[in-house]
């Protein structure tokens, strides 16, 4: 499977999980979908027979509610048995919608936002000061960034040289009641990071050869400064009438709109 | 007390190389002789307590034991959804170190004063709460929490407190152990802190009949023990250097309620608690001022 083929199976998964459950966040998991496929598909080092394994990459999602799009991308690759994925956010399933540490393969449960950076920091910190060879990567949404816990790590991060921490910032410049850029503008977004002293990296979201390209010029460059990408992607990419519309962070499809979908899903 | 805790800590650090500090720039000359001794066990977070408990967490998931030091309502009020959601929801083997508990830092002002946290933290599942009543109860508490593993919290008195307990008196602390610390007559004071000394000078001065007990956990608290007392008084008086609501004068009501609902003590005793009367003191005085001013002054009227 190529990490398109990959995406599309994600987004399919998710589509039917979040269908079945009535629940939200479709739009926000598909906007990240992409960059899960490529990072399963082809960069991270994790193995679903020994999740737990020492020398495994660490990833945390912390924009929590878009979990469906992580569990997919964790059943496809076989941490659990993908079927599992159909019990979702339903009575008696562990896997509640927002990402929890309990299921196989989840480093860090999130919910509350702005939470993740600061343990993704200490895990970064220990892994340098233990020598350590693998890279901790954390995904966080744009509006998250308002929060301000958000910020202290990112202050903290180049004090401490941690250049084996990648952070995905997945900007699909809408958040909960609006665009992003009429709550809390983050622009200049890369300017900020820049004078937080990150190294920017800047790249569309859903192009798959780009994405690639730069994790793997990521992973090969020796450095001391934390990294940080700021992924250009579209809310509810991948189903014409979802995307860009803010509606689509909270509704589920209903059966029609859902076969809808899935036709689009499936010809894509 | 913050001395005990910093000896200790250098002690346990000293055994295992996986004790790690962190500070909210905060412990000006406590801390220094830690961070020049295992400078790869120390790291200071700078003014940032949210980022310092997430920070802890991720740490402790690498296996590391991570203290996390401020003054008082900085590491817990300040963080509580962090310690609740990503250490004592991961279950993470994070100690938190609050260092002025009640009105340690009196003249500065409610900011400083510590005086609801426990009764906010001991709602969170997985933590253990510990208070201890005078040094030495501080350093076998240190040495329980870094044996541990799990999240505790430490609430710390600040410097100079006297002993109670006679030095090297208490051995191998074990979770939820209740120290005596005055024996007699058929009431007994319970109390948990800082107002330990206070609690014993004050029966002794007074040549009162009565017991002391310190609670150096208020969670969880030995249920034998307790129930040993329940049955030995006919009247407690909790004290305490917290709010009323939701502290240890709740703990012991509640344990108290529960054992006689189950049938485990056939009688109630009477209940005093003391603590502070539900405000905040925003005027200058000592520790002992606002003590006083607040309501943490036991009677003799009380021993009747």
């Amino acid at each position: 499977m190529n990490s398109k083929e990959f995406a599309r199976e994600i987004r399919i998964r998710v589509l039917k999980m979040v269908h079945q459950a009535d629940a939200s966040h479709i739009g926000g998991a598909y906007s990240m979908a992409d960059i899960l496929a490529v990072l399963y598909n082809e960069i991270l080092h994790v193995d679903p027979a020994d999740y737990k394994k020492p020398t495994r990459d660490r990833f945390f999602l912390s924009k929590g509610h878009s979990c469906a799009g992580l569990y997919a991308a964790l059943g496809i690759k076989g941490f659990f048995d993908v079927n599992e994925l159909d019990g979702y956010a339903q009575n008696g399933s562990r896997f509640i919608s927002h990402v929890s540490h309990f299921i196989p393969g989840v480093e860090a449960s999130s919910g509350s936002l702005g939470h993740i950076l600061p343990i993704a920091c200490g895990v970064a910190y220990a892994a340098k000061l233990q020598q350590k060879k693998f890279k901790t990567y954390c995904l966080v949404s744009d509006g998250e960034l308002n929060e301000g816990s958000n910020w202290e790590p990112i202050m903290l991060a180049p004090q401490h040289n941690l250049g084996n921490l990648v952070l995905i910032v997945d900007y699909n410049k809408i958040q909960s009641l609006g665009n992003v850029k009429d709550v809390i503008d983050l622009e200049p977004l890369v300017d900020k990071f820049k004078a937080f002293r990150w190294q920017t990296h800047e790249v569309d979201g859903h192009d798959y050869l780009a994405l690639s390209n730069l994790f793997h010029k990521i992973n090969a460059a020796s450095t001391s400064t934390p990294q940080v990408i700021i992924a250009h992607t579209v809310k509810g990419k991948g189903v014409d009438f979802m995307e860009n519309k803010l509606l689509w962070h909270y509704r589920s499809p209903n059966k029609e709109l859902y076969a809808q979908a899935l036709e689009q899903l499936k010809n894509n | 007390m913050r001395t005990a805790f910093i000896n200790q800590l250098m002690a346990e650090a000293e055994q295992n190389d996986r004790i790690f500090l962190l500070v909210g720039d905060l412990g000006f000359s406590v801390v220094e002789p830690f961070a020049e001794r295992f400078p790869n066990q120390y790291l200071n977070v700078g003014i940032a307590e949210q980022n310092m408990a997430g920070m802890a967490a991720g740490l402790a998931m690498e296996g590391y034991c991570v203290y996390i030091y401020s003054i008082g309502n900085f590491p817990t009020l300040r963080c509580m959804e962090q310690i609740r959601y990503d250490i004592c929801y991961h279950n993470l083997n994070v100690k938190i170190v609050a260092v002025g508990g009640g009105y340690s830092y009196a003249a500065l002002g409610a900011s400083h004063h510590a005086t609801e946290e426990y009764g906010m933290l001991r709602t969170i599942p997985n933590l253990t709460i510990c208070t201890p009543g005078d040094p030495e109860e501080t350093r076998q508490i240190t040495a329980f929490s870094a044996r541990y593993n799990g999240p505790v919290y430490l609430r710390l008195g600040k410097a100079g407190e006297p002993l109670v307990h006679e030095k090297g008196s208490i051995s191998n602390i074990e979770k939820g152990q209740v120290l005596n610390v005055v024996k007699g007559g058929k009431i007994a004071v319970l109390s948990t802190g800082g107002v330990l000394k206070y609690a014993a000078d004050f029966v002794q001065t007074n040549q009162l009949n009565a017991s002391v007990y310190s609670f150096p956990f208020i969670k969880p608290v030995d249920e034998n023990q307790l129930l040993s007392i329940f049955q030995k008084y006919d009247k407690l008086i909790t004290i305490e250097e917290h709010q009323l609501m939701g502290g240890f004068g709740s703990v012991i009501l509640e344990y108290l309620n529960d054992l006689y609902g189950r049938g485990s003590i056939l009688k109630m005793p009477r209940v005093k608690r003391i603590g502070i009367n539900d405000k905040f003191y925003s005027i200058a005085g000592t520790q002992a001022y606002l003590r006083e001013l607040s309501g943490i002054q036991l009677q003799l009227t009380d021993f009747i």
